[in-house]
């Protein structure tokens, strides 16, 4: 919104009246239209470098290890297979899936349920020491993830929560970005609409889950879609914890673990596999969810 | 009335505390406290495995080895800073250049399929760092897609690469063009500088680096491009009418119009871009390891194989304090040159 209102300010005046001749004008419109066409080309091109290597990964996972060798580029499998699932599986890529979904889930619910919580604090309670804790707040987040992998493995070594659900889990629950991002949209809530409630006796916890929570609707749905697929793809914090119980996998830790173990003799085709039963659920959620990530994304960028 | 407004500021006062309660313990317990355990750590010579209480202190010993004694651990790190510098220098323009284009041309009121391209261009945003780094590493096989491609468009004159086994750095290779190489070049160039000699150190990323440098602007332009879409949408539209009404090009619109109203989101997207490639950690550890001959091994990877390869916890608690200090020095340097500049009005 800054901006728009700085356009304003600097943008040309009202020189719109001085009509160009037609001439110019039809000469424009061609080049115009050449510019979108080339732009069509272009965007297709681009596309297309970004959709191929996704085309190629699913059809490695159903072609035969022989032909990847004689034809790694080719879209189409000549002679179709299971083996490369059937690998996976007997790799117990199952279990890994089932770790990766409950751990997603048990984070993202306890990731927004906490992030909304703290954010309507931080966003609408005056309560003495409020700006100590957003402070607080900032300052963890200003922490890089790697920075912390030291520091996160001597805690969950210390407490014992190695090699477990909760140290998979816990650590995960608050994220300073979902604060920031329920702090945001509840900013733009009317204060209206709280004062209303809060006149007919409903106390602070009444008029937060009936009121102000189900209005953060769209705020909600995009911090859901982000925790869950970030921790649904998250690799680095896995890789720290689980240490020796293999039950424990999720399936970028499985798959990256799995890479490793194999050295230079690499099956593709269960590789490429493993990544696309990776890759496939988020793909699909954002079909369907793409306009809640896009928001969510540009929510983070307007913060910026 | 007086007790009523007292009455309520005690009520929010406890509200808000209850509100803040599961954040709190939570960052206490999984930031805060581990943060100042792994400031003790780093001045001692905890080994990650025997229980932590064993650790000896050891005063500023680790930071000595890594910064101020001549020999492997220093050449490491510095080796390691050398190439997170060279693929943050490559990454970062070249992804925020791309985004930004990319943005606009999508951005074209007459364009139609945007939700295609949008979605398209934003799919590696949303994959698994792993299965993409599986993906690329199966592209840069010697006989995979990305060789097969430059064979194409070079009407076959490129020499396939076993891209990631190439540890030839990019300047060093343009020397070589024209004949310089250490044994030819001037005697300074053997030098050494904290560890490494100059020649190493002007060596530009290796191809192996420079493979996973593209991969990596190539999943992150999606995200990028959605943030400056969105900044774009706050345009008013009648700025571009006007724009066009006067006459102006493309090119003009861009620079005069377009550039200065993303100045803002440029510079979140910079910082983002910075602090992202100073991390860069998930790919090494699929597609390199760090090789070949340690060109990819970045600050990062370098933490987590002394922490938990080598079994030198201290060490590797000391490199990433001195992460946090650059990155935190580099941001800080950024925003700083950010608002040093004046705003034209």
């Amino acid at each position: 919104m800054a901006a728009g209102t700085r356009v304003t300010s600097t943008g040309p005046t009202k020189t719109g009246a001085a009509k160009p001749a037609p001439r110019r004008d039809s000469e424009n419109r061609l080049t115009a239209r050449i510019r979108l066409l080339l732009s069509y080309g272009l965007l297709f091109l681009i596309a297309l470098a970004f959709l191929y290597p996704f085309v190629l990964a699913i059809s490695t996972s159903f072609k035969t290890l022989p032909e990847i060798n004689v034809r790694p580029v080719s879209p189409i499998p000549q002679t179709f297979t299971l083996e490369g699932y059937q690998r996976m599986f007997a790799l117990n890529v199952g279990r890994w899936a089932f770790n990766s979904f409950v751990i997603a889930a048990a984070v993202t619910v306890s990731t927004v349920l906490f992030a909304a919580l703290a954010g309507y604090a931080l966003s609408r309670i005056r309560f003495p020491g409020s700006r100590a804790v957003f402070l607080s707040i900032i300052g963890t987040m200003m922490i890089p993830g790697i920075v912390m992998l030291i520091p996160m493995f001597i805690i969950l070594k210390t407490l014992g929560m190695i090699d477990s659900y909760t140290g998979l889990i816990v650590p995960k629950m608050v994220t300073a970005f979902g604060i920031f991002l329920m702090a945001q949209f509840f900013e733009s809530v009317p204060v209206e609409i709280e004062e209303a409630a809060r006149m007919d006796g409903a106390n602070r916890f009444r008029t937060f889950f009936q009121v102000v929570l189900p209005l953060a609707r769209p705020a909600v749905v995009a911090l859901i879609i982000f925790s869950f697929q970030g921790n649904w793809n998250e690799f680095m914090h896995p890789l720290i914890v689980i240490t020796t119980s293999q039950d424990l996998y999720t399936l970028p830790l499985g798959l990256a673990l799995l890479r490793g173990g194999l050295g230079q003799n690499l099956q593709w085709n269960a590789l490429m596999a493993g990544s696309m039963l990776t890759t496939l659920p988020m793909a699909l959620i954002f079909l369907f969810f793409q306009r809640y990530f896009i928001e969510g994304i540009s929510y983070s960028g307007v913060k910026g | 009335m007086a007790t009523g407004i007292k009455e309520q500021d005690r009520q929010d006062a406890v509200a808000g505390w209850l509100f803040m309660s599961p954040t709190l313990l939570i960052l206490g317990v999984f930031a805060l406290i581990p943060i100042l355990f792994a400031l003790y750590f780093s001045v001692t010579d905890w080994n990650g495995i025997s229980p932590p209480a064993s650790a000896r202190y050891i005063g500023l010993e680790n930071f000595r080895v890594l910064l101020f004694e001549d020999g492997i651990r220093r050449a490491d790190f510095f080796k390691a800073f050398k190439n997170t510098a060279y693929f943050s220098l490559g990454v970062v323009p070249l992804q925020t250049a791309l985004s930004l284009g990319l943005a606009v041309v999508v951005n074209q009121r007459r364009l139609r399929f945007k939700d295609f391209f949008r979605t398209s261009y934003y799919l590696p945003a949303i994959t698994s760092s792993i299965a993409i780094s599986m993906l690329f590493l199966f592209l840069y096989q010697k006989n995979g897609l990305i060789n097969q491609v430059l064979e194409w468009v070079t009407f076959g004159a490129w020499q396939p690469l076993a891209w990631m086994s190439e540890s030839q750095g990019l300047f060093h290779i343009i020397l070589n063009w024209f004949g310089v190489t250490l044994r030819s070049g001037p005697a300074f160039l053997q030098n050494e500088i904290l560890s490494l000699t100059i020649w190493d150190w002007i060596s530009g990323p290796s191809i192996a680096l420079m493979a996973i440098m593209f991969m990596n602007t190539w999943t992150t332009i999606g995200t990028m491009m959605v943030i400056f879409l969105a900044a774009l949408q706050d345009v008013p539209l009648p700025v571009y009418e006007a724009a066009e009404m006067d006459g102006a090009g493309g090119w003009t619109t861009f620079t005069k119009i377009t550039l200065p109203l993303v100045r803002p989101t440029l510079f979140f997207v910079v910082t983002l871009g910075l602090i992202g490639t100073f991390q860069v950690f998930d790919q090494i550890y699929v597609m390199s390891s760090g090789g070949p001959a340690k060109t990819t091994l970045t600050v990062a990877y370098l933490i987590y194989r002394n922490g938990f390869t080598n079994s030198q916890m201290g060490v590797a608690a000391a490199i990433a304090l001195l992460l946090f200090i650059i990155i935190f020095t580099l941001t800080m340097l950024q925003r700083r040159i950010t608002e040093g500049k004046p705003e034209e009005e």
